[in-house]
């Protein structure tokens, strides 16, 4: 399991964040990444991740994220503050199972790959 | 009719062409067998009638694996007349085993060419987001909210300051809790309905005026 800092992922381009995680995740790699992705970069990530999909070899990934956060005040809803990103797991399909997930808490299940 | 008129008339008719609001292109997406295409064909059957469908539903996910666009739907709620084009699309999924379609009762051969057709239609819903006006977000209220898939698509509603419409589908089934999904997205107005009884539907289509019209 490999634990990324925010300062790791924030030198990358998008593509190059996409490409980084399928990458190490096809490996084996379960990624914690201090902070997440942006909502475009993660629907990147399903739209790679589904290119990446081989029957018998690669299923896919589980990734987890909170929902964001969002400023509820009146000058947040004025100025459309963007959502902050938070803490996101993400790991091979066979090997990381969610739990139970709710606002503040992700429980999930880490298996030996097969 | 006098001359006055008769200009009125077709300025009115001028001013319409070049100022009048195209149509909302709205997509409805959601996690596999949330109900989309239940809906979508609930949808058509209030506003065009039983002839017309959008599209097969099966307990099987993925039934639906290309994106289906119905132009120029017209629904009349609040007093107001909305024309929309909406889309239904393929269940968003991060991930697709082919084993899961042979435990459905499918050889081999047949789940891993659903299997290669869902990742297809996965792609070209999440292509799609780039080119909407707004989303339905389409819940199974027997289900936790908190997927990613759904947190994601409302990530990028957010992101694009596009409005969302939240539908707790399924509230037929005695396991619903539409009120977890209010609480897991208390910033986007949610709807209870169940696509599959027609139950709640006027609500629905109120709130899709006032979000989308």
């Amino acid at each position: 399991m490999d634990l990324v800092s925010e300062a790791k992922i924030s030198q990358m381009a998008s593509m190059e964040k996409v490409r980084y995680i399928i990458d190490e995740v096809r490996k084996g790699k379960i990624l914690v990444l201090e902070k997440g992705l942006n909502p475009m970069e993660e629907a990147k990530l399903i739209e790679m991740t589904m290119s990446a999909i081989q029957p018998d070899v690669f299923s896919g990934i589980e990734m987890q994220s909170y929902p964001a956060n969002t400023d509820a005040s009146l000058l947040g809803k004025f100025f459309k503050k963007q959502s902050n990103k938070r803490l996101t797991v993400i790991g091979p399909a066979n090997q990381l199972k969610t739990l139970k997930k709710d606002r503040n808490l992700i429980s999930a299940l880490v298996s030996a790959s097969e | 009719m006098s001359m006055i008129k008769r200009f009125k008339v077709s300025f009115s008719k001028i001013f319409n062409k070049m100022f009048k609001k195209k149509g909302a292109c709205i997509g409805i997406y959601g996690p596999p067998n949330a109900g989309k295409t239940t809906l979508s064909n609930r949808i058509l059957h209030d506003w065009v009638g039983n002839e017309e469908t959008m599209g097969s539903v099966s307990h099987i996910a993925h039934e639906t694996r290309h994106a289906k666009r119905r132009n120029g739907l017209t629904i009349e709620a609040n007093g107001h007349t909305i024309t929309l084009d909406i889309v239904d699309t393929p269940g968003l999924a991060t991930k697709i085993d082919f084993h899961d379609f042979m435990e459905q009762g499918m050889n081999d051969v047949e789940s891993k060419k659903r299997s290669k057709e869902a990742t297809e239609g996965v792609i070209e819903a999440v292509k799609w987001l780039e080119d909407l006006d707004g989303v339905i977000l389409v819940m199974d209220s027997t289900e936790n909210p908190y997927t990613q898939v759904n947190v994601t698509v409302i990530g990028n509603m957010e992101a694009r300051n596009l409005p969302l419409l939240i539908v707790a589908n399924k509230v037929d089934l005695p396991d619903a809790d539409p009120g977890v999904i209010k609480e897991a997205f208390p910033q986007h107005p949610m709807v209870p309905v169940s696509a599959l009884e027609g139950v709640g539907m006027d609500s629905f289509y109120e709130a899709l005026a006032k979000q989308f019209g």
